[in-house]
């Protein structure tokens, strides 16, 4: 339920009445929120008396009647406009003159409503302003809302960053003073641990980069009918690499072809995500296995299981949250973003999708994910 | 640097930050002061070395499994060895707003550091704070 404070202001006491006794009890719910809108309503006689109940209280709705014992409406406005009330000015204007109308609504009023009126018609009018009113703190709250996302959000991203240049420049201050000693392959490792932590960096700041756009849904997609099985096998192959590294099997069990509606791309990101996963948090000689059926004529199960090293409870709970990364004896040296997963169940959400993670510490762990069916385009 | 007599020697430290290369930096530092050094990855890797290991000095990174990791490895290690001085290294500072209260009595005898250093720690800066602690 929301409260309109709504100020009445006519030096005619039928006047004030009829139109409090309109707006009382009247309510109404917006289109789009799931607000109610009510109002708690003042009445005021004079211009003066006006002015002073506007200094000391805080009003959304003005109903003011143009022409006033001491002052008129429009001085009204004016001092509106210098104290800058936030509030919104609804003048009535008898003889249904024009010319009072336009220069009320240039002067700052929302709107006039002409005497005399029908309780409808007064009703309709506070509406349509009382609308307007909550649709701009509406807004207010969501930009509030954004900024203080925006905040969290870089104060995180900044640590992220700030990790890998502490740890470049720790780097540099011992080569430059020598203090591992003369030997210069004891300062080798260093410049290749800058590196790596340079293309961190870099890593870092592209899927920031592609969470971001993902978020803003700034990325074009291109949905049309494509093989996800397709998608899948060219994941494969873009991390065949690595896989060979350690010696790792990547096992594909799906018919030839499952269509489904979507972009190619985001596709073969998802799969990418899995597999490069599944092959860093391997063990050597170990398995990937991925399982892709139809579930029914609108969902897709996606599975993919490795022998790998598994989380514990702990690990698993945090798992997509982001730049999370597990640091343990097993995952000293593996290199990551922690951005992966987060973007994975962004693109997943874009398919009204769910993920789930099964983990056996030591033992392996299995992502299971269902896709459904875009709608056509 | 280096001609320096490793004032040091004999005595052990116990290092625990979950950043790779801060961690072999840091150890390389001690290690130059003339300390054994035992180090750990994670706050339970921290955990177990204060079980297992008796040490002389302690340096624990702020966050790490936890965002607070630094403090329970202080606490852990301060209930065991109440006498071993304790430098937390933080890269956190006031941007991120993270606030300890230490309104109580309970989380004043909580936060058991006895220094607080900025992360991005300078060799000289790390000596400095330990002849200070250790004398």
């Amino acid at each position: 339920m929301l409260k309109l404070k709504l100020l009445i202001v006519d030096d005619e006491p039928g006047m004030r009445r009829g139109a409090s006794r309109s707006l009382r009890n009247f309510q109404f719910q917006m289109k789009d929120f799931k607000d109610i809108i009510n109002f708690e309503i003042s009445e005021c006689a004079t211009g003066n008396g006006t002015l002073e109940l506007l200094k000391n209280n805080q009003y959304d709705l003005l109903l003011l009647d143009y022409k006033l014992e001491d002052i008129t409406g429009l001085d009204i406005l004016e001092v509106i406009k210098e104290e800058k009330y936030n509030l919104v000015t609804i003048m009535m204007t008898a003889f249904a003159s024009l010319e009072v109308a336009v220069s009320a609504t240039k002067n700052g009023a929302y709107d006039f409503i002409a005497k005399p009126f029908t309780p409808n018609e007064l009703r309709s009018v506070i509406r349509k302003a009382s609308s307007n009113i909550v649709v701009r703190r509406k807004a207010k709250l969501l930009e509030e809302e954004k900024r203080q996302v925006r905040f969290q959000f870089l104060s995180v991203l900044s640590h992220e960053l700030k990790a890998p240049l502490n740890a470049i420049e720790g780097y540099l201050r011992i080569m430059d003073k020598k203090i591992a000693g003369n030997d210069i392959s004891n300062y080798e490792k260093m410049l290749h641990r800058s590196l790596d932590r340079i293309g961190g960096m870099r890593k870092l700041i592209f899927d920031l980069l592609d969470l971001t756009r993902i978020e803003s849904g700034q990325k074009v997609r291109e949905i049309k009918e494509i093989n996800i099985v397709e998608a899948a096998e060219n994941s494969i192959e873009t991390n065949s690499a690595i896989a060979k590294n350690n010696n790792i099997a990547v096992n594909l069990h799906a018919e030839k072809s499952i269509l489904i509606n979507g972009d190619m791309s985001e596709l073969e990101i998802m799969f990418n995500n899995l597999i490069s996963n599944a092959v860093k948090y391997n063990k050597i000689n170990g398995q990937i296995n991925i399982d892709i059926s139809r579930i029914d004529d609108s969902s897709i199960l996606i599975k993919v299981a490795d022998s790998g090293i598994g989380m514990t409870a702990n690990e698993k709970s945090r798992l997509f949250r982001e730049f999370v990364r597990f640091k343990n004896e097993k995952t000293r040296n593996i290199e990551g973003s922690g951005l992966g997963l987060s973007i994975l169940k962004k693109l997943i959400s874009l398919y009204d999708g769910k993920i789930n993670v099964e983990s056996e510490f030591d033992i392996g762990t299995t992502f299971i994910i269902t896709l459904k069916n875009l709608p056509s385009v | 640097m280096n001609d320096k007599v490793k004032q040091y020697q004999g005595k052990t430290a116990l290092l625990v930050d979950d950043d790779i290369d801060i961690l072999e930096q840091t150890q390389l530092y001690l290690e130059t002061f003339g300390f054994d050094v035992f180090t750990g990855i994670s706050q339970a890797e921290g955990e177990q070395l204060i079980e297992n290991e008796k040490y002389d000095i302690a340096v624990f990174d702020l966050m790490m499994e936890n965002a607070d990791s630094g403090f329970i490895l202080s606490y852990k290690s301060k209930r065991k060895y109440p006498e071993v001085p304790i430098i937390i290294a933080t890269a956190v500072t006031n941007e991120t707003g993270l606030h300890f209260d230490v309104g109580t009595d309970e989380m004043r005898s909580w936060i058991k550091a006895d220094v607080i250093m900025d992360k991005g720690i300078r060799m000289e800066q790390l000596l400095s704070q330990i002849e200070i602690l250790l004398g």
